[in-house]
């Protein structure tokens, strides 16, 4: 199958539900989801009316989030994920999020400045220039959507590790969540945080991180799906109060390993 | 009269059987609809299944059904196999199954001359349906973890070629598997009474 095919069927699998999404408010996202997961069977298979599916969305929540739990038993901070040649990288890279390529946020470099906050001892801002004092790597994984397709590419930047230690993190506290430029948000348990290929991506493919893969750093984790790494990331917290996310609040099992 | 003990017929299908089986007919029946949505959000041929027929509503719905069923899939299907290696039933029902034997209810089966005359005993087709199944649904399970986990399985992972291609197999062995019911499903109308022996026992 052709890469472009592939490509054209992804955006078209999923536009519809995100075009609707984007086009309602807060609480009518919280309905649709509702409807949703009621509509096209469940009251078919058991014979419940409305209101009683509500109970059965409550439990398939309280599933997702014992399936967190098991993911978070599952997960060995020292497995990695498989590493690939230079000659697997998908090309060209697909985008991928709940808004058209064209309409990725524009980030200025020179007045960026990220935001710190939480359980950290530094809580001074970042601008971008100060992060090429810090240790560098680079790695060539693959990126798993949650929608089922993959793809290889190659990121670059500081190892996330490194860079909580740098901010004198709470490497106890359960959760680091981002706030993004696009109005994105989610958050990962700690353990995947101080992953050793956990990083925050300042580069792709050898060039500083264009606009459509999320201009001026992303957080990626190859041990993650891809919903769970955030693009244009303007501001990371240390908490451990439980910070959910733009697609973990629509129903999108939180902690999302792979 | 006086009822001894050994008069009483035990049924064809023990209860520990008929609710493993049942059991796991609803689960396979949500892993399959909500698999089908889930299928939908990136096909992997060119072509989708009809909304209608799938679970979830939408990707994250079908997610969440999935990943609740596999619970019961996979913890009903580890019963079901203890049991029936402990009790012995896999051995007696299924075994021996020789490809003469095969050949020779297939080629009964196709006459239309299959003789379900017993049906504590399994003929061949039905042994080797049976055991195929049971097969599938291991395949199934360890694709579907391959799929869910795939850098925590490497060792999974690599055996079945990576990940894009567990997302073949896993799709196949759904499709082997919907194949299977099918003919099971048609089976069980052409012979009710297995239908009842299923529920009843008897």
């Amino acid at each position: 199958m052709s890469r472009q095919g592939q490509r054209y069927k992804l955006v078209d699998g999923d536009s519809v539900v995100k075009e609707a999404l984007r086009g309602l408010e807060q609480p009518s996202r919280r309905l649709f989801l509702r409807r949703s997961l009621t509509l096209g069977g469940l009251s078919l298979l058991t014979g419940c009316s409305i209101t009683d599916s509500k109970s059965a969305e409550a439990a398939l929540m309280k599933i997702s989030r014992f399936n967190d739990t098991v993911q978070a038993w599952l997960f060995d901070p020292n497995r990695l994920a498989p590493t690939y040649p230079e000659s697997m990288i998908t090309r060209p890279f697909p985008f991928n999020a709940f808004y058209a390529e064209d309409e990725a946020p524009e980030v200025d470099a020179d007045s960026f400045r990220l935001e710190v906050t939480g359980r950290v001892a530094d809580r001074r801002a970042w601008s971008l220039a100060e992060f090429s004092a810090l240790p560098q790597t680079d790695q060539i994984t693959r990126h798993i959507c949650v929608e089922g397709w993959s793809a290889i590419g190659r990121w670059g930047g500081v190892p996330f590790a490194v860079f909580l230690r740098r901010v004198g993190a709470d490497l106890n506290a359960k959760y680091v969540g981002f706030k993004c430029a696009d109005d994105y948000y989610t958050s990962i348990d700690m353990a995947t945080a101080l992953h050793p290929q956990t990083l925050l991506a300042l580069s792709y493919d050898g060039q500083p991180l264009p606009r459509r893969y999320g201009f001026p750093m992303k957080l990626r984790m190859p041990t993650k799906l891809g919903y769970k790494n955030p693009k244009h990331i303007q501001a990371i917290f240390v908490t451990n109060t439980y910070p959910g996310g733009y697609w973990e609040d629509r129903g999108y099992n939180w902690f999302g390993g792979s | 009269m006086e009822a001894h003990a050994t008069d009483v017929v035990p049924p064809i299908h023990p209860r520990w059987l008929r609710v493993t089986h049942w059991l796991n007919a609803l689960a396979v029946v949500i892993m399959v609809m909500s698999g089908w949505r889930i299928y939908n959000a990136s096909p992997l041929f060119d072509f989708r299944f009809t909304d209608s027929i799938t679970l979830g509503g939408w990707l994250a719905g079908a997610l969440q059904w999935h990943f609740a069923a596999m619970w019961l899939l996979a913890v009903n299907g580890m019963v079901y196999l203890l049991l029936n290696l402990g009790s012995g039933r896999l051995l007696n029902r299924f075994f021996p199954l020789t490809p003469r034997a095969l050949f020779a209810d297939l080629l009964d089966a196709l006459r239309g001359r299959l003789s379900h005359a017993n049906p504590r005993r399994y003929n061949a087709v039905q042994r080797v349906a049976y055991l195929f199944v049971m097969i599938d649904s291991a395949l199934l399970v360890i694709s579907g973890l391959v799929l869910w986990k795939s850098v925590q399985f490497p060792l999974l992972r690599e055996l079945l070629g990576g990940y894009e291609a567990a997302r073949r197999v896993h799709f196949f062995a759904m499709a082997a598997l919907v194949a299977f019911v099918t003919v099971h499903l048609t089976m069980v109308a052409s012979v009710p009474r297995t239908l009842l022996a299923m529920v009843r026992g008897y």
